[in-house]
């Protein structure tokens, strides 16, 4: 153990873990000047599409594709009274968005929606996704695929996860006009692999914008618009996009990429780099190994650093750990624990009802929706109902009762869930909301 | 329509070792297979070369041509094998005079035996268990069975045999004691063929029966499902058998950089009843775990299962005691002239199967030509050199350029290897596929199981034109399901982590489980 006094880092409230949920409800603790510490390590954020998905497929059974997300969060929350998403109010969750999207736009992150409706946004397998609020360097390309004219997708040679042929030949059926070229990202003519995140950071210099723009601009013949893999920069990317659209002449649009993908990034790095800056402390890298309670009620919660174990002190907890990928779900061969309060997790009998047979049945796997149960305040309950430590809420993913991957509503479950519980204990701790 | 010599039917050890057989006799052939080489037991087994020991109790004779057979094949195809040797041990429990009769049973089959020191043992292959009472050392290896029925049937094109992946029997016409032609279906296309052949032979493993009574003969058989389990990290460097009566989860077997462990016996009525379960996967690990204590801890990959073909004696309960000895059928009893099926056996004694098999088609035939697959040996063709765990990386160290990127991370997979098994597939007049690639490389076979990878190489195959329109998703489907059925069994720790992750990207991010007609809503 180091020598740093527990009381450094004393916080009222402590955020475990920074995939969406952990960041969402740093966010909301930030608006409401909470004393709060951040920690957790970097691990599936690495993985955020940077996309905000409320929800797009319900039922789940008939594979109803949902452009109006509230219709249907409507029917699901009426007929699966156990998703978390029952235990927040339309208007709150909508409340929640605004809130987040107004603290990124003021970080420097613009997003966009389509009215109160789902987009539809272009995948590298060239197949087509609903999300709700998209990076605003997507907004063009919803345009585009909805209107169907001329449009050049461009790739970069070196590629390997991302075939801008791949997509145009998927969807030439339903949009003729879709054309591709491949070219050379300047400056790596002689680099054999390139990777999205190096060409976001090169991007970031003026005179390779300008060179890409040159590379560009002769291969337009009609096309009102140009597609890129995501890769318009990590800081400056309002900034960047204006200047290649100037440049090229045209409406430019990024297409998310397979992870790690820059939108991602640049989420996860703006958001790393603002909360600080507003009074947050935070630790990015660090896995929380193990938790006591101490007499009076608080937490001592003990993380992994560089130089040794640390301990700190928190009179409340948000788990916001992710399921296994997070490592806030933990499974061997017969059973699913919850990994850090060893909190009581609601799982199929036998590892045998685990999945489906069919990798893709349209049911979704039953281990997705095991996980955590919480009361109205998202506070983990124990199997008779009661609410297991009064200051202790569960946000994101590891919460029972949902299949984000197949419903497509991580980010909305995320946001909402954090709302929810942040104003939970500012209300339990006697502050009022705002 | 289509006329030939010879047409084998099945693609599987037997099936294409017959192909090169006959065609180092200057038969010409046609193998019709309903999947692809290796789709059935084949390529769902261990990969063992037996020393013969582990049938020295039952079936002494089948113990002495492992043996025969092990020996020469490491002579003729090195390339498919490794020489690891292997160890019989017994653990406490386990029935000591067994154990101790077993030199005795070895040297009586002529198979070379040596007693081991347990500790010994142990200082030999430390992950083994402090419970050892008894070890020998036998001459175990192991095969790639990919690989060598890649390379038969590469030699056997190279002589004129034509392969017809993805095709099924219809029926048989006959006319007096004659199969007259065969008919077929291309599984992939519709499209139905005639094939015209002096000889028809049954190779089709499990499925030879169903294909009999296709050609109106009989065969009373059994079904007997073995699933195997593929460990993350290679546990031993030699064969490890359980000594004692064969039971589930005995043999585990390198294989490159991995290790494969099983097998169970669980009799089963269908044909469509071939994949691991859970429970099955529970069992070998129990048992696996009583002679190498870590593999109750260990990551697996995914399980796989095949079906034993066991031509029924009838009065024998246990699947255990039937005979691995094969049977070549002559079918004069049905009142067919040209018709036979070659059956059970083993994969160590496939080319003894496919000679004496050869030896009946020609003698019908009435060519004389010798069987040369004794005396010359199985050229290591390249387009069939990327299945063994361990060797793309080598082969792709040794001569990388940098524009020659790895699709596969895990395998190390580099694209000219890609390239280079899609090229060959056209020339073997086959469809192309992210699956047929995938059998034919270490594609998906890494512990992302084709998470990345799987996507890669249907992106290149876009790029380089192999694949157009929705093909790719629909293959991609099709290549994760597959995945899949050996997945299920395993999904704890750190491969359920590794498949969260996959559904995540492929499913949360991609949608590829949303229905083609619902996804057209999404514009």
């Amino acid at each position: 153990m180091t020598s740093i006094d527990p009381d450094d880092l004393a916080s009222d409230l402590t955020i475990i873990g920074t995939g969406m949920a952990g960041i969402a409800a740093a966010v909301f603790a930030v608006n409401r000047k909470i004393k709060t510490l951040l920690i957790g390590n970097t691990g599936t954020s690495g993985f955020a599409s940077g996309m905000f998905d409320l929800l797009g497929v319900y039922p789940l059974k008939t594979g109803q594709i949902r452009i109006d997300p509230w219709a249907g969060i409507d029917a699901l929350v009426r007929e699966n009274p156990k998703h978390p998403y029952a235990r927040i109010k339309p208007r709150s969750l909508s409340a929640a968005i605004d809130e987040l999207l107004a603290y990124l736009k003021h970080a420097g992150l613009d997003y966009c929606t389509t009215g109160k409706l789902n987009s539809a946004v272009i995948t590298p397998a060239g197949t087509t996704r609903l999300s709700y609020a998209i990076p605003a360097s997507m907004k063009n390309g919803v345009k585009a695929l909805h209107e169907k004219k001329a449009c050049l997708l461009v790739d970069f040679h070196g590629m390997k996860e991302y075939s801008a042929l791949q997509i145009v030949s998927v969807l030439q059926k339903r949009w003729p006009a879709l054309k591709t070229t491949r070219v050379t990202f300047p400056g790596y003519e002689n680099t054999s692999e390139v990777f999205t995140e190096n060409m976001a950071r090169a991007i970031e210099v003026p005179e390779n914008r300008k060179a890409l723009a040159m590379t560009i601009k002769p291969l337009l013949d009609n096309a009102e618009s140009v597609g890129m893999p995501a890769i318009f920069g990590i800081y400056n990317t309002r900034h960047i996009i204006r200047e290649l659209e100037k440049a090229i002449g045209v409406p430019l649009f990024e297409i998310p990429t397979m992870p790690p993908s820059v939108p991602g990034l640049r989420l996860m790095e703006t958001i790393k780099s603002d909360l600080p800056a507003r009074g947050i402390k935070t630790f990015f890298q660090n896995r929380v190994t193990s938790v006591k309670q101490t007499t009076d009620g608080s937490f001592l919660l003990t993380f992994r650093t560089p130089t040794g174990p640390r301990e700190v002190k928190t009179k409340a907890v948000i788990l916001a750990t992710g399921r296994f990928l997070g490592k806030g779900l933990y499974a061997d061969r017969h059973n699913i624990r919850e990994a850090l309060f060893d909190l009581p997790v609601v799982q199929p009998d036998t590892r045998d009802q685990w999945h489906q047979k069919d990798f893709l049945d349209p049911h979704g796997h039953r281990i997705n929706t095991a996980g955590v149960e919480i009361d109205a305040d998202f506070r983990p309950l124990n199997p008779s109902g009661q609410v297991v430590l009064p200051n202790l809420f569960a946000v994101g993913t590891i919460l029972a009762h949902q299949d984000w991957m197949r419903m497509k509503c991580g980010s909305g479950l995320a946001i909402a869930s954090a709302y929810a519980a942040v104003n939970a204990y500012l209300k339990k701790s006697g502050k009022s909301p705002f | 329509m289509l006329k030939t010599q010879v047409l084998i039917i099945g693609g599987g050890a037997t099936g294409t070792g017959l192909a090169r057989d006959l065609a180092l006799r200057g038969v010409r052939c046609i193998v019709a297979e309903q999947g692809d080489i290796n789709s059935g037991a084949s390529g769902a087994n261990h990969g063992l070369l037996h020393s013969g020991g582990r049938y020295v109790f039952k079936d002494p004779d089948v113990a002495a041509e492992c043996r025969a057979e092990a020996e020469l094949l490491k002579q003729m195809a090195p390339q498919c094998i490794e020489a690891t040797d292997g160890l019989f041990i017994a653990v406490e429990g386990d029935d000591e005079k067994y154990a101790a009769d077993f030199p005795g049973y070895c040297s009586a089959c002529g198979i070379p035996v040596k007693a081991v020191d347990p500790r010994e043992a142990r200082e030999l292959e430390p992950a083994l268990s402090s419970k050892i009472i008894a070890a020998y050392m036998v001459r175990d290896a192991t095969i790639d069975p990919f690989m060598l029925s890649l390379q038969n049937i590469f030699q056997a094109s190279q002589h004129g045999t034509t392969l017809l992946r993805h095709h099924k029997i219809t029926g048989f016409h006959k006319s007096n004691r004659h199969i007259t032609s065969v008919g077929l279906v291309n599984l992939v296309s519709g499209e139905k063929i005639i094939v015209e052949a002096d000889q028809v032979v049954n190779a089709a493993g499990a499925w030879a029966g169903e294909i009999a009574a296709l050609a109106g003969a009989h065969i009373k058989m059994a079904y007997s499902k073995g699933t195997l389990l593929v460990t993350h990290s290679r546990v031993t460097s030699r064969v490890i058998n359980r000594l004692r009566k064969p039971d589930d989860g005995d043999i585990l077997v390198p294989g490159g950089t991995v290790s494969i462990l099983g097998t169970t016996s669980e009799r089963i009525d269908s044909l469509d009843q071939i994949f691991p379960t859970v429970r099955e996967a529970d069992r070998v690990v129990t048992e696996g775990a009583a002679m190498i204590p870590e593999l109750e801890t260990m990551r697996y990959i995914r399980a796989f299962a095949g079906v034993r073909p066991l031509i029924s004696s009838g009065e024998n309960n246990s699947d255990r005691n039937a005979s691995r000895g094969h049977i070549l059928l002559d079918h004069l009893i049905d009142g067919l002239e040209n018709f036979a099926t070659i059956s059970g056996g083993k994969l160590t004694t496939y080319r003894y199967m496919a000679e004496k098999t050869a030896d009946l088609v020609s003698n019908r035939m009435g060519i004389t030509r010798p069987c040369l697959t004794r005396t010359d040996p199985l050229p290591a063709a390249v387009p069939c050199s990327w299945t063994e765990p361990g060797i793309a990386p080598r082969r792709w160290m040794k001569k990388h350029t940098p524009e020659d990127l790895l699709l596969c991370e895990c395998e190390m997979v580099p694209t000219s290897a890609v390239d280079n098994v899609i090229a060959s597939l056209r020339d073997q007049n086959g469809n192309v596929d992210l699956t047929s690639v995938a059998l034919r490389t270490r594609v998906g076979k890494g512990s992302c199981q084709g998470a990345f990878c799987g996507f890669r190489v249907a992106a290149h195959m876009y790029n380089t034109g192999q694949l157009k329109a929705d093909n790719g998703i629909n293959d991609l489907k099709k290549f994760f399901r597959e995945r899949w059925k050996g997945l299920r069994p395993v999904l704890w720790d750190g491969q359920l982590i590794q498949t969260e992750l996959t559904e995540a990207l492929h499913c949360g991010f991609l949608g590829l489980e949303i229905k083609q007609e619902n996804q057209s809503d999404i514009h």
